[in-house]
């Protein structure tokens, strides 16, 4: 991907605790852990660099204290980032004045937080049409409007509910309602379902990708649950000790992890949910098939398929051309865990 | 330090040192030296005790020689701090301007504002519109009729709660005009009336500023610590001086004594709102003025709301006191009544100030938990939103006219108020004669064998020695700044020449603060330990503390006259409830796994109480030391009207004498007290804290 097609961008971000921040990382300096901690500074993000395409669901992971909230916090400008850029569609949010990002922050982004943040004292429907509220919009639209998103997500006739008689789930349909109620191409959630039930955070998963697929957001998803980052993203940043250590498709980290650290991640990952016909194929012309798979399918889908048939199947690309074959003991390979990566 | 370490390791430690290996602040000394450190620094108070009293004995002989400077302050050491004060104020009333304006002229111009809505108030619930003056004056419009209010007060505990309440708070202000109180209450209501609504608003406006910046919020801390230590009486005459006579002075200095807890609460509840709130807020593009008044504001709702409730009580409080010089009311009845040794009459007024004091408690409580739990939303056609208000207004227009034919609907009829003076009078008198004996000898003995030695030893230390003593413990207990503030109020205390009344001060506050703990503690522990006890010793604490101050020395001076005995039960009766409550809500705040680990270790009940609950309240219960101490520290004040001899008659002395100076340097002495004794005690709290592993806590 280049930098000219991304529609956020980050580069060398930093962000420092101490007394003197600035001083460190005077002239485009890169002080090393040890030299930030012998300065009295405590590190939240270090050199991050992010690009995240239109339209994509990108996930930063990483632990508790990894600096995953800091950073989604910097791309927002909630908080001030000690050095570095952060680009928008072109624009410098780190240059943008108050008033400037007041309005970018009304009708282009949307966030989502953790512990839902909705407004205690005002209804459902008062929470989602907040944010059309302060724009200034008459009540009519606004009301109008915030039924529509609230519908989107599954709430209608609660709109007279107050937050506190809402379920966790319940409570963030109405945090998501509401950063939509905007219409924003840029929308962050910030671990959304980490406080719900297991099963509960499932659901809102498949839920989240039913929205996206009709709405096609440009997406930053934060997530410490690296099942859930497989599940919802296109690429994934893991982070570490405020560094992102790889940026990648479920699949390129899984099968090349740049460290021990992401490899340890993976380790326990069904592959067959991540690894593709193309990774585990024998590349070639076309030979006697049972049937074709394409490239871009993964393993766990054609899996069934490709085990009970005698003869391999072909692979076939975007175009439809035969690029290789994929046969049982490949398939196999994946699902008991041998083969490429592991 | 370091030698003694050996002693320290063979111990067995590990308890200590796991658990300091979780504190949020590790101390720089390792765990084990750490130990033998801390049995150092208890030999090294042990032997100062000791020293304490050798020269405590040694004091009549030494005292009088030539190291006489070193246990009275000599008189070379005092500045006229007092004097210069005086002529600063007469400079400022007579001379002083900002800019064209005479700061008197500024300061007039502020009493007119505030007094335009006390007159408004004053008419609505008292006096009615008049014209004329004096014996010709003739009521054009009379005042709300005693029905309209008592509904309203009805009208009000039904929209915050229910029925119930309703009917309590229109029964507590039945009792006033049935009893015969409803005049005076109504002029203390005029006042509370103005006041809260000011020190509200007033406190939102200080705590907002503060939340928003650090350096006001640094540079508000050390006012707002003086305007809740410094005693009314001590700024009373200054504000006379600037704002002239009459009821807005006292209103004034209600104002400054009742806003300190809503700025307080203000900055807490608002740094209390969850960050994702805020930072919500910002991401919905909210101005500044929006995330405040539209975010901020309202998230922080129920916690402003117990603010608000601490303005009622402490306006009502300060009221009553005020009313004592000159504004009419409640206290001024209760005043005039044990003045002319009416004791049942006396006992009239301060259960009136009781029922006043409970239903304001109440209706504002309950107003508080109502914006903390859901509200069922509104609907329906404008009158029936509006019910309450409607029907209160239809009531007042209602009564106010058939007043005019029949008068019983405007105002109580005399000919029904029910007088219970004489059977008061007649139990206090009973109860005089027939233990009069038993009172003597109670008061006899805590005189001979508490109070009088107490008293002798403070006095007989060097003031030199006291000074070294608290700079030594803020610094042990609190680093350098600590002990340089312990050094310098102190100091202060010594130079004033004041150093005998505060020594004083010291004493009687001191003993009734032992008495209040031995007497709390054990309370404490036993509303914590059972569900009914816990429940009724919270009803009469909650209800202790709503009482005014000044109804404490109503039964006490009744039954043992005046003097230190007197002022002793007054001032721990006041400062009880923290006492009980901090240590009952420490004890019952300790983790339960902790009381299941000890359970199933095989501790008995006793064990369980005195090996992990009482060490885990420590620094909760000590918080509770702190509130008696400061209550009893403005209890001891309001006793200079019974005869001590302390800062607070100092204060009083200054008040009455008008002399704005020496007002000021004895009311600035006790909170010089208050400041050291807070800070001590604070700073002991959060080491404990720390030593536990326990996290920063608030009440």
């Amino acid at each position: 991907m280049t930098g000219g097609g991304a529609k956020l961008a980050a580069r060398g971000l930093w962000k420092l605790y101490g007394p003197h921040p600035e001083r460190l990382l005077a002239g485009g300096a890169r002080p090393t852990p040890e030299a930030i901690r012998a300065s009295g500074h405590v590190a939240a993000v270090r050199d991050a660099t992010i690009e995240v395409a239109e339209g994509e669901i990108f996930v930063v992971m990483g632990l508790s204290g990894s600096g995953k909230s800091t950073l989604i916090r910097c791309l927002a400008r909630l908080v001030e980032p000690s050095a570095g850029s952060v680009s928008f569609d072109g624009i410098d949010l780190l240059a943008a004045s108050r008033a400037e990002l007041t309005r970018i922050r009304r009708h282009r982004l949307g966030m989502v937080f953790q512990h839902f943040a909705l407004l205690p004292h005002l209804t459902v429907l008062e929470n989602v049409a907040f944010p059309l509220e302060v724009q200034g919009m008459a009540r009519g639209p606004r009301e109008a409007r915030a039924r529509e998103v609230i519908a989107l997500v599954g709430l209608e006739g609660r709109e007279g509910r107050y937050p506190r008689e809402l379920s966790g789930g319940q409570q963030q349909r109405v945090g998501i309602a509401r950063s939509l109620a905007g219409n924003p191409e840029l929308w962050f959630l910030d671990e959304p379902f980490s406080a719900l039930d297991p099963l509960i955070r499932r659901e809102m998963q498949d839920e989240f990708l039913r929205l996206q697929r009709g709405l096609r957001k440009t997406i930053v998803f934060i997530t410490h649950d690296f099942d859930e980052a497989i599940r919802l993203a296109d690429r994934i940043a893991i982070m570490k000790d405020g560094a992102v250590v790889q940026t990648g498709t479920p699949e390129e980290l899984v099968l090349r992890p740049a460290d021990p650290y992401v490899a340890e991640f993976t380790r326990h990952v069904a592959r067959a949910k991540v690894v593709t016909a193309a990774a585990v194929m024998t590349p070639g012309g076309p030979v006697e098939h049972a049937g074709t798979v394409a490239a871009g399918d993964r393993i766990e889908a054609i899996a069934a398929r490709v085990e009970a048939a005698e003869l391999p199947h072909a692979v076939v690309d975007a175009a439809g051309r035969v690029v290789g074959a994929i046969d049982r003991r490949a398939v196999i390979g994946v699902l008991v865990g041998r083969g490429p990566g592991s | 330090m370091a030698d003694a370490g050996g002693t320290g390791a063979e111990r067995p430690a590990a308890g200590g040192a796991d658990v300091a290996a979780r504190a949020p602040t590790p101390a720089p000394a390792p765990p084990a030296g750490r130990m033998a450190g801390r049995r150092l620094w208890l030999v090294l108070w042990g032997g100062l005790a000791v020293a304490t009293l050798v020269l405590a004995a040694l004091a009549p002989r030494l005292s009088a020689g030539p190291l006489a400077d070193l246990w009275v302050p000599p008189a070379w050491l005092r500045p006229d701090v007092a004097g210069a004060i005086s002529r600063f104020m007469a400079w400022l009333t007579t001379e002083a301007r900002i800019g064209p304006l005479a700061v008197t002229e500024i300061t007039r111009a502020l009493a007119a504002a505030i007094e335009a809505p006390y007159e408004l108030a004053r008419n609505l619930l008292v006096d009615g519109w008049t014209e004329g003056r004096g014996r010709r004056a003739q009521q054009v419009f009379p005042p709300l009729s005693w029905i309209a209010i008592v509904a309203a007060a009805v009208a009000l505990g039904v929209h915050a709660r229910g029925w119930r309440l309703g009917l309590f708070a229109g029964g507590c202000l039945l009792y006033l005009a049935v009893f015969g109180q409803w005049q005076s209450a109504m002029v203390t209501l005029a006042s509370v009336v103005i006041a809260v609504p000011i020190g509200v608003a007033g406190g939102l406006v200080l705590g907002t500023l503060a939340w928003a910046s650090r350096p006001f919020d640094r540079a508000l801390a050390p006012v707002l610590d003086l305007m809740q230590t410094v005693p009314t009486f001590a700024y009373l005459v200054p504000i006379l001086f600037l704002f002239g006579f009459g009821p807005v002075a006292a209103l004034i200095a209600t104002i400054i004594y009742a806003m300190p807890p809503m700025v307080r609460v203000t900055t807490l509840a608002l740094r209390q709102v969850p960050a994702e709130i805020a930072e919500y807020a910002v991401m919905a593009g909210c101005t500044p003025w929006q995330r405040l008044r539209r975010v901020m504001l309202p998230a922080a709702l129920p916690d402003l709301m117990v603010g608000v409730n601490q303005v009622i009580m402490l306006t009502l409080n300060m009221v009553i006191i005020a009313s004592m010089i000159g504004a009419g009311g409640l206290g001024f009845d209760v005043l005039n009544a044990l003045r002319r040794l009416d004791i049942g009459g006396g006992i009239e007024a301060g259960l009136a100030i009781v029922a006043l004091a409970v239903a304001l408690d109440r209706l504002s409580q309950a107003l508080a938990e109502r914006a903390r739990s859901a509200r069922p939303a509104v609907a329906g056609p404008w009158l029936r939103r509006h019910r309450w208000p409607v029907t209160v207004a239809a009531v007042a227009v209602a009564t106010g006219l058939l007043g005019l034919a029949f008068p019983a609907m405007q105002s109580y009829p005399d000919s029904l108020t029910v007088t219970t003076r004489a059977f008061w009078g007649d139990l206090v008198r009973w109860v005089n004669v027939t233990y009069f004996d038993s009172f003597e000898a109670a008061k006899g003995a805590a005189l001979t064998h508490v109070l009088l030695p107490v008293k002798r030893f403070l006095l007989a230390l060097p003031w030199v020695w006291v000074l070294a003593l608290v700079t030594l413990a803020g610094w042990r207990l609190g680093g350098r700044r600590l002990g340089l503030l312990g050094f310098l109020l102190v100091l202060y205390l010594a130079l004033t020449g004041l150093w005998e009344q505060a020594m004083t001060t010291l004493y009687l506050c001191g003993v009734s603060v032992v008495l209040a703990g031995l007497i709390g503690l054990p309370l404490g522990i036993l509303a914590a330990s059972s569900a009914v006890a816990g429940r009724i010793l919270g009803a009469v604490t909650d209800t202790l503390q709503t009482l005014p101050s000044f109804v404490y020395l109503i039964p006490v001076v009744m039954l043992f006259r005046v003097g230190d005995f007197t002022a002793m039960i007054a001032v721990t009766l006041y400062a009880l409830a923290p006492a009980v409550r901090y240590t009952a809500h420490g004890l019952r705040s300790v983790a339960p796994e902790l009381v299941e680990a000890g359970t199933m270790a095989g501790c008995s009940r006793w064990q369980i109480l005195l090996r992990i609950r009482l060490p885990l309240a420590v620094p909760e219960i000590l918080l509770g030391l702190n509130q008696t101490i400061m209550l009893a520290l403005s209890m001891l004040v309001i006793t200079a009207l019974v005869g001590t001899r302390d800062l607070g008659q100092e204060v009083y002395i200054a008040l009455t004498r008008a002399d704005v100076g020496a007002g000021l340097v004895a009311g600035l002495a006790v909170a010089a007290i208050a400041i050291v004794a807070d800070r001590l005690i604070a700073a002991g709290a959060r080491a404990q804290r720390a030593r536990l592993g326990l996290a920063e806590g608030g009440r």
